[in-house]
């Protein structure tokens, strides 16, 4: 399951949507994000399939790519949707013991599984087309401002980016540890959800020691590069708006205006 | 004058308890005496222990002296206010490539260094293309290094380092973790960068192997250095370097042997060549 998560896994190809500036696809998140809980009709729905459908085309990223790190939030999608399911009060459809299932609650149900699926999709184009790198220097800019109130935003911005680096680093060592582990006769699948927590200990401890000294390994060999906080740093990449950043704002806006006409028409 | 210069450099572990008392005190470095020329290929030799390492984080001023001076391109180590430029002219070089690069791109990290000195962008993206072409990585430009094999990794690190300009290189057991295929690229890397930009290279290792094509090895035991000298005039003291728990390349020891059972070989054979002719000529 670990291995499915493609959360800040960069996925190089020469599209429209690499090039576009990291700020602008934050914006362009923002807002889809926004659209996508606060217009629950099924033309607000249709109107954000369609605009997703243009994005994941545009981003020339195989769609099959995407829903793999869909995966890691079955369980997640399962809940919710069983929630909705079941606990959404309205007319009856099927009856059985303590469980009543409602027109409501599987209009509902069906709803929030889609919009919490293009929620992750949306995302995901984000994070697969835009460099780690990119995506923090991009949140460092925007977020300048708070530097004013004393937020270290370069600071928080840098072990962001370094945080997704290990992402997978760690996550290959997890396995390797949990295969050591396993090869000494550790369990990790049977017993309740209590056993199974106090067997995740032989798995946490090793892989927050080795994080330890990852951690010290990588301050020094930054430091060794000069390293000293954003203070007299300069950019390989200085983010630039181009023409195609301000096309993509208006189209966004567009978008978001028409989701808004949807909501006040229908 | 002399690149490294290095004199009485002593450097202690103190580790305290809770209250501040010193608990326990090792010397890493005991009265360190060494002086690199600019533009050599300096190698410096050592069991597990013997300090090697903590000498290398003094070059670097990741570490600073306890007694003694150091001189790195004529600056006082100790002195706070040539850090930053002492850093920048004395590139290092770790032992786990995984834990040394930062960015997830391969031309970002090679660019993190340039950017934390403050060079203007058009000449850092000039940089970046010259440092990976010179490790031989430009195709790998726009890739994740968590793609890339240990030595490929390594090979990034180097261009790291190289985008910075140094002066001089210090590679801390960089081919520890690797296969041999990744050793023998990150040392012909290390090899052509010496050759052909004059770059001073200082390659801390336990691997004698890694040594033969050096100008000058220095051997270090508990915190000394007990040896110093070319290659050959090194492994010619097979027993000595056994004495310091360092392993002789196959070569040497074979042709030590050899000599040991009356054969006319003369001492400190580096490389099978040398011994194939010397036999051959024997025969």
């Amino acid at each position: 399951m670990l291995r499915d998560i493609t959360i800040g896994q960069y996925y190089p190809a020469d599209s429209v949507i690499h090039k576009l500036d990291p700020r602008t696809k934050l914006f362009a998140t923002l807002l889809f994000v926004i659209s996508l809980f606060t217009f629950r009709s099924w033309a607000g729905l249709a109107l954000a399939t369609v605009f997703l459908a243009v994005l994941i085309r545009l981003s020339k990223v195989p769609l099959r790519y995407m829903v793999k790190g869909l995966r890691a939030i079955v369980v997640i999608l399962l809940i919710t949707a069983l929630f909705n399911l079941f606990l959404t009060p309205g007319k009856v459809l099927v009856e059985w013991w303590i469980f009543s299932i409602s027109y409501e609650g599987l209009i509902s149900a069906g709803k929030m599984t889609v919009r919490l699926i293009f929620l992750i999709l949306g995302t995901s184009v984000v994070t697969l087309t835009t460099t780690p790198n990119a995506l923090t220097d991009g949140l460092e800019k925007a977020l300048r401002p708070l530097n004013a109130i004393r937020i270290p935003v370069h600071e928080v911005a840098m072990m962001m980016s370094i945080a997704l680096r290990f992402i997978p680093i760690l996550v290959e060592e997890t396995d390797k540890i949990m295969k050591a582990q396993i090869a000494r006769g550790a369990d990790f699948e049977s017993g309740n959800l209590i056993k199974k927590a106090k067997n995740m200990v032989p798995l946490l401890v090793p892989l927050f020691i080795s994080a330890f000294r990852r951690a010290n390994d990588l301050a020094l060999a930054m430091e060794a590069r000069c390293y000293h906080g954003g203070k007299g740093r300069t950019k390989m990449k200085p983010l630039q708006y181009r023409r195609r950043d301000a096309v993509v704002y208006g189209l966004v806006l567009v978008y978001f205006a028409g989701m808004i006409a949807v909501r006040i028409l229908l | 004058m002399n690149f490294i210069e290095a004199r009485r450099l002593v450097h202690e572990y103190i580790r305290r308890d809770e209250e501040g008392n010193v608990e326990s005190i090792q010397t890493a470095l005991d009265h360190v005496d060494l002086d690199i020329e600019p533009g050599k290929f300096v190698a410096v030799l050592g069991h597990n222990g013997s300090g090697k390492s903590t000498f290398a984080k003094h070059l670097n001023v990741l570490l600073t002296p306890t007694e003694g001076t150091l001189w790195v391109d004529g600056k006082d180590a100790a002195d706070e206010e040539n850090l930053w430029e002492i850093r920048k002219n004395a590139g290092m070089v770790f032992q786990n490539p995984d834990n040394q690069i930062i960015a997830s791109v391969v031309e970002e990290d090679v660019g993190f260094g340039p950017e934390n000195i403050g060079v203007p962008t058009p000449e850092i993206l000039k940089r970046v293309d010259q440092s990976l072409k010179s490790v031989g990585m430009s195709e790998y430009r726009t890739h994740s290094p968590n793609k890339l094999s240990g030595g490929q990794k390594q090979r990034v690190a180097i261009a790291g380092v190289m985008a910075m300009e140094p002066k001089c290189i210090v590679l801390d057991e960089p081919t520890a973790m690797l296969d041999p295929n990744g050793r023998r690229e990150v040392l012909s890397a290390v090899q052509r960068l010496n050759e052909e930009k004059g770059v001073t290279i200082i390659l801390i290792t336990h691997y004698m192997e890694e040594v033969v094509d050096a100008d000058q090895v220095f051997v270090m035991d508990q915190g000394k250095v007990v040896m110093e000298g070319t290659p050959r005039e090194i492994f010619s003291q097979v027993e000595t370097l056994k004495q310091y728990r360092l392993d002789v390349p196959q070569i040497t020891l074979l042709a030590d042997e050899l000599r040991k059972a009356g054969l006319a070989v003369p001492k400190g054979i580096l490389t099978r060549q040398e011994l194939v002719d010397v036999l051959c000529r024997l025969y």
